[in-house]
């Protein structure tokens, strides 16, 4: 059971937004994507949903071309979180949770999907907004029923028929603990067989958090392995341009990466 | 930036059933006082025994032939009418506003409605010869035809233009919406001096709307065209609330957003290029009701779609009972009673509700 997409390129006009990109994500697995802005890494993700076509490459949902899956099928074993979520409408956080269900609605909801949305809510942290207006609610609030929302979605895929979550940026104006509460509802979903793609820009929370690291770099594959492998000065120089130091985790088996002096002296100009 | 009133919410659920069950009873009461009030006044008990006899059931209150006729012939159709075209037009405006992802779009104001009327006049003035030629029951359908090819066409080019520029922007939504009014008017204006006495008469009713045409031939002409995507609509009632999450979220809960989209797109043209076709434009009833739900039971389109319809026809009876007995014996366009009510409620829209941010 994976989602691999193989031989990944897109292409607008003669720009490659995405030069040959493999990727596969497993049953019970979180993927971290990082690298800098503009390496593809939303195009990446947008091709895995199936937003667009690549250029050339092609995706396979559990072996089989994922356009061959119905919108509505394809839905219930995989769920998207966007980068940005636009809504302009009073609904609850509750109504906009229940959203995620619709896939599994047919003509009306049914009290399990109240019951998984509230369970969902209660999963994101967010059972306290349940009645409260999505457009009064700040920015990390509403990126936590989001993700509530994605979870409903594929609360109930059965593990054997493998089921993934794909997250764009998940801890956008989340505070701190909460970015990790996000991170760890990741892996818990990953524990029960879902397979997780998440993009990270924290290097330190993808090394804490995910079971191997890909690193895109101007639309290409820089790197790709456990965070022990990947999180190497020499790389984080190439790809990023930025000195720094990288610890074994004083209290995790994850490597620790600290900004280098040149760095500081960047960001303070002297 | 309160939506609504917070303090209702908790409530949303009870506000939805109350309001629910409100609506079809007001919606009677309006009936009831738009069949009785006019130059020839009948009590509901007789209104009620007028319809019972029609159906061969005898109710208690006694009427004269006279006051059948004028409530059969003359109040009946006008009264159905009303309800088909404030069902009709609140209803495409919640979808619209749901498709647009916009409290704001109106079917009005984005020139929607302008368009529809263009096509109809189009056909009345420069078609008069071919449509007298055409076999009479096809010759009742060519203006509401014609009215709905100009409504979809505007609807397209509207949603086109709103949603390359981002997700349907307000701004470039409504300055389409200024434009094409603009150019219907110009166009309008040019056949305003190629027509004839009887043409103009028409065009000046078709740019400020009336029931006044409320004859049962013109419920027959456009009862199919509106009644159809009345009844369609709930089924894209779930859509249209993952739509207001975006066209991809949308199509990541697994919706097909392109279906959605034109089907939409050609429902609401339909029910409001045949609204205009027989009562001319009338305006601010597709923005109002769906609004004043909206406050009440929240945005959700499996009520709102149909709470909409049976509030749009409550208040274009209500605007029709003013038009007609505020001047009487002369009759007021109806589209100056809704102008009148609805537009110091958009301003009011634009300057408080969202404090400024719908722009």
């Amino acid at each position: 059971m994976t989602l691999h997409g193989e031989s990944i390129t897109v292409a607008i006009g003669s720009k490659k937004i995405l030069d040959d990109v493999s990727i596969t994500i497993g049953a019970g697995e979180v993927v971290a994507v990082i690298g800098p802005n503009g390496a593809g890494k939303s195009t990446l993700l947008k091709v895995l949903c199936g937003d667009f076509p690549p250029t050339q490459g092609y995706v396979r949902m559990n072996s089989h071309p994922l356009t061959s899956f119905p919108l509505a099928e394809r839905a219930r074993r995989r769920a998207v979180l966007p980068q940005h979520s636009l809504l302009s409408f009073a609904f609850t956080a509750l109504e906009v949770t229940l959203m995620g269900r619709t896939p599994h609605a047919h003509g009306g909801f049914r009290p399990t999907d109240y019951e998984i949305a509230g369970a969902a809510l209660a999963e994101a942290d967010a059972s306290h907004l349940e009645s409260r207006t999505y457009t009064t609610l700040s920015g990390g609030e509403r990126q936590r029923v989001h993700l509530a929302r994605v979870l409903a979605q594929i609360w109930d895929a059965p593990a054997s028929e493998g089921s993934y979550l794909l997250l764009d940026e998940p801890l956008t104006g989340l505070d701190l603990s909460h970015q990790h509460h996000s991170l760890a509802v990741a892996r818990r979903f990953a524990a029960r067989g879902t397979g997780v793609l998440t993009i990270l820009h924290d290097l330190n929370l993808a090394a804490q958090y995910a079971d191997r690291i890909v690193v895109l770099w101007q639309g290409r594959t820089a790197a790709c392995g456990p965070p022990t492998d990947v999180l190497r000065p020499d790389l984080i120089q190439d790809v990023f341009g930025l000195s720094t130091t990288v610890l074994p985790h004083p209290e995790l088996d994850c490597p620790l990466v600290v900004a280098g002096i040149s760095a500081v002296a960047m960001r303070t100009g002297s | 930036m309160a939506g609504s009133l917070p303090f209702i919410l908790p409530m949303r659920g009870i506000a939805r059933s109350i309001t629910l069950t409100v609506l079809p009873a007001l919606l009677l009461l309006v009936v009831l006082l738009s069949a009785g009030i006019g130059a020839m006044g009948i009590q509901p008990g007789q209104v009620l025994a007028i319809l019972g006899d029609q159906v061969g059931l005898h109710l208690p209150w006694s009427y004269d032939d006279g006051q059948a006729g004028v409530l059969l012939a003359i109040r009946l159709p006008r009264i159905c009418l009303g309800i088909l075209i404030g069902g009709g037009l609140a209803a495409s405006g919640a979808a619209m506003q749901g498709l647009f992802r916009n409290p704001l779009a109106d079917p009005g104001l984005i020139g929607v409605s302008s368009g529809g009327a263009l096509g109809a006049i189009s056909v009345l003035v420069l078609g008069g010869t071919f449509s007298a030629s055409l076999p009479s029951l096809l010759g009742i359908y060519l203006v509401p035809a014609a009215a709905f090819i100009g409504s979809l066409i505007v609807t397209v080019m509207v949603y086109r233009l709103a949603s390359a520029r981002g997700q349907g922007s307000v701004a470039t939504m409504l300055l389409t919406g200024i434009a094409i009014n603009a150019m219907a008017g110009a166009i309008t204006g040019v056949l305003t001096f190629v027509a004839t006495d009887a043409q103009l008469r028409s065009i000046t009713f078709w740019s400020l709307g009336s029931l006044g045409g409320g004859t049962w031939e013109a419920v027959a002409a456009s009862a199919p065209f509106i009644l159809l995507p009345l009844l369609l609509f709930p089924r894209y009632a779930a859509a249209l609330n993952a739509l207001t999450l975006g066209e991809e979220t949308a199509g990541h809960v697994g919706i097909d957003v392109d279906r959605t989209k034109r089907a939409l797109v050609v429902l609401t043209s339909l029910a409001v290029g045949s609204s205009v076709a027989v009562a001319g434009v009338i305006g601010f009833i597709p923005l109002v009701a769906p609004h004043l739900l909206r406050m009440l039971i929240g945005p959700d389109h499996r009520f709102l779609l149909g709470g909409s319809a049976l509030l749009g026809a409550i208040l274009l009876l209500g605007a029709d009972l003013i038009a007609r007995t505020l001047v009487a014996p002369a009759e007021l366009p109806i589209g100056i009673v809704t102008a009148g009510i609805g537009a110091p409620f958009f301003l009011w829209l634009l300057m408080h509700e969202r404090g400024g941010q719908v722009l």
